[in-house]
């Protein structure tokens, strides 16, 4: 990806030299293997410090919300659909915004990667389609689609849908046939296995709030958890406080969530966090042909009401 | 000191063995990952282990502790009286904890045991507690041990430290409560003295071999408080961080709490949580009036009170074994290491 980091860094220099913008939110290299780590430059010189690889995992429209400034950012698709979000949401205005787009070619599994190793990895290098990693005992190659992120896989929207220019040109989106195949397996469990399913995938939850915390979507001033007059939701490890605290943030996101996957990104306990928002996606997909973020004219579905929404529910 | 060998086929036995007195704790394999948890009937520790996501905290100082307990059923004499939970202090043993862990207690206990108060919740089990360490024979690329007053085979804070021989265990017995845990077991075989002091100083320094990274903390000491949070660095620093408190629930040295009732029906319980600086509840006051309502500010706090606060004082170094876990899991990779250096280095422009 260095032809991408070339180009985001020539953009940004000369956005920032023009004085278009007043600061640019973009990655710059991680300090450790695998990490790209959320960067602001005010200036040209900080702006060399931008990168491109397959470890941009986080969203960074998570850093416009409630922004006053003029704001140059780097966005690939799910970011942009984000930033649409925000718009729509009155979180950022259209015009304070400069949207560098990244045509985004997906972004790998962190996770899955490590588990291919005994060891803790020490270098990290890529190629336009493999990875190379070192451990302390030796190196190994890998076909990036082998280690994609699990959304990356079923992702259809890579290219940026809003942005002033772009570092590339558009990818050839994915043709995908099956969207939610982990939605379907969970659907397919007896309630039972579904119960045992989501407690399992919340057993080493710590409460850190990182998935929140790197969700564009959780603005909120302070989140119903945070609430302490009245006091809604105990703050221990309790397993029903856990719970609660995931189900109901799931819900919130319903119709909104552009399923970015910054939350499990951002996960230390390595929970499939998007495990409780992919159903409310196929949901919104299937009952109101909506997904999130694409357009900055449509509110989402469960923002408004139309007449021609379905009743099925009313039995 | 003694030494004692400890050959792997008798591991396990000797280990079962201590139960008899001892509850254990130690590493366990959960997914990918290793949590340090009580080992249940037939589960060894999993000494092969790289590192815990968490530390071994939890076992002295839960994320959850119930502290008192009162009724509020008015027929009862003694409804709405907080009485002190009873807690199992019996005694335990960690094994296999890591020896910046153990390291990190000895800082936790400047905490919680002083001169003018006693934390009974923390010292009983602290107390109750033999800490069994395993050396580290190749630290992973996040250790910087070594330059935080600790190390891949130190022993402060420890009762025993096991080196392991491939096909034995050597074990560095430097405690009494050690002693009696080894006896537990039934190890006995006595390993000389001179080439036992040898064998772990070569471990050692091939050990620290490994640690390719480091960090300068020779100067935080002669920067005045308010040098250091005046510095113009902090926005930029804390520029990605999404205020979550991962760094504070990983780290081992992190004491922060919270007090919380919760009533069930007739049942009212005090608990003890872990707090984190990073939230924007930490230490708001009743008023409304809150310290650190800034992100900048909150960051800020977390590494003055490791860095610096801490260091002034109880003059013994900062309050961070350089375990690197928070390097390891903070989601947007801010390092301690980088902060550390930038505040060891900074110099007021005048």
């Amino acid at each position: 990806m260095d032809s991408y980091t070339t180009k985001i860094r020539e953009l940004s220099a000369r956005l920032l030299k023009d004085e278009k913008v007043d600061f640019i939110i973009g990655f710059k290299q991680g300090t450790i293997p695998m990490a790209a780590s959320p960067h602001i430059a005010r200036t040209p010189e900080q702006a060399e410090q931008f990168i491109w690889d397959n470890n941009c995992r986080l969203n960074l429209a998570n850093y416009l919300t409630d922004r006053k400034e003029k704001i140059g950012i780097i966005a690939k698709g799910c970011d942009s659909r984000n930033i649409v979000t925000h718009i729509i949401e009155n979180k950022i205005k259209r015009e304070q915004i400069h949207i560098i787009g990244v045509p985004c070619q997906g972004m790998i599994d962190k996770t899955k990667t490590s588990s291919l190793f005994d060891e803790e990895i020490t270098e990290y290098s890529e190629t336009d389609d493999s990875i190379t990693l070192k451990t302390l005992s030796g190196e190994k190659n890998i076909p990036k689609n082998e280690v994609l992120n699990s959304n990356c896989t079923t992702c259809t929207h890579r290219n940026p849908v809003i942005y002033d220019e772009l570092v590339a040109d558009l990818v050839e989106e994915q043709i995908i046939d099956d969207l939610f195949p982990d939605v379907r397996r969970i659907e397919e469990m007896t309630a039972d296995e579904k119960w045992n399913h989501f407690e399992d995938l919340l057993k080493n939850c710590i409460r850190c709030y990182a998935c929140r915390n790197a969700c564009p979507l959780c603005y909120c001033p302070t989140c119903f958890v945070d609430e302490s007059g009245p006091q809604w939701v105990g703050k221990g490890q309790d397993t029903t406080d856990v719970r609660t605290f995931h189900y109901l943030r799931a819900y919130h996101c319903a119709g909104r969530c552009t399923d970015c996957g910054a939350c499990v990104e951002a996960c230390p306990m390595d929970i499939n966090v998007r495990d409780f928002t992919r159903k409310l996606n196929k949901d919104s997909l299937e009952i109101y042909g909506w997904e999130a973020g694409l357009d900055e004219t449509n509110r989402p579905p469960l923002d408004v009401y139309s007449p021609e929404d379905p009743n099925d529910f009313i039995k | 000191m003694k030494f004692i060998t400890i050959d792997k086929k008798d591991w396990a036995n000797g280990i079962e063995k201590s139960r008899g007195i001892y509850q254990l704790f130690g590493p366990v394999k959960d997914k990918n990952e290793f949590f340090i948890k009580h080992l249940e009937k037939d589960t060894l520790p999993a000494m092969e282990y790289d590192n815990s996501v968490m530390s071994a905290k939890s076992i002295i100082f839960p994320q959850t502790e119930k502290m008192l307990t009162a009724t509020l059923d008015e027929s009862q004499e003694d409804h709405h009286i907080m009485k002190k939970i009873e807690t199992d202090d019996t005694p335990r043993a960690v094994i296999g904890i890591r020896p910046y862990d153990a390291k990190a207690m000895k800082l936790l206990k400047l905490n919680f045991d002083t001169d003018d108060y006693r934390d009974p919740y923390w010292c009983d089990a602290y107390e109750a507690t033999t800490f069994v360490g395993l050396g580290i024979n190749k630290p992973g690329p996040f250790d910087f041990s070594t330059s935080t007053g600790t190390g891949p085979f130190c022993d402060d804070g420890l009762d025993v430290l096991l080196a392991d021989l491939d096909d034995k265990y050597l074990a560095k017995v430097l405690t009494d409560k050690g002693a009696a845990f080894v006896g537990a077991c039934g190890f006995d075989t006595v390993a000389d003295e001179k080439e036992s002091l040898a064998l772990f100083d070569i471990l050692r320094k091939e050990a620290e071999k490994n640690i390719a990274s480091h960090i300068e903390t020779d100067k935080l000491k002669e920067k005045t408080v308010l040098e250091l949070h005046e510095a113009p660095f902090w926005d930029d620093l804390s520029f990605s961080c999404i205020n979550c408190g991962t760094c504070t629930y990983v780290c081992p040295t992190c004491w922060c709490f919270d007090i919380q009732d919760e009533v069930k029906q007739k049942e009212s319980v005090r608990l003890r949580i872990w707090d984190t600086c990073m939230s924007p509840l930490f230490t708001r006051h009743a008023t409304g009036h809150n310290p650190r309502a800034s992100k900048t500010q909150r960051v800020r706090q977390r590494f003055m009170h490791k860095l610096k606060y801490f260091l002034d004082k109880y003059d013994q170094g900062i309050m961070c074994v350089g375990c690197g876990r928070c390097v390891k899991s903070c989601p947007v990779n801010i390092d301690i290491r980088e902060v550390c250096n930038i505040m060891n280095s900074y110099e007021k422009q005048a």
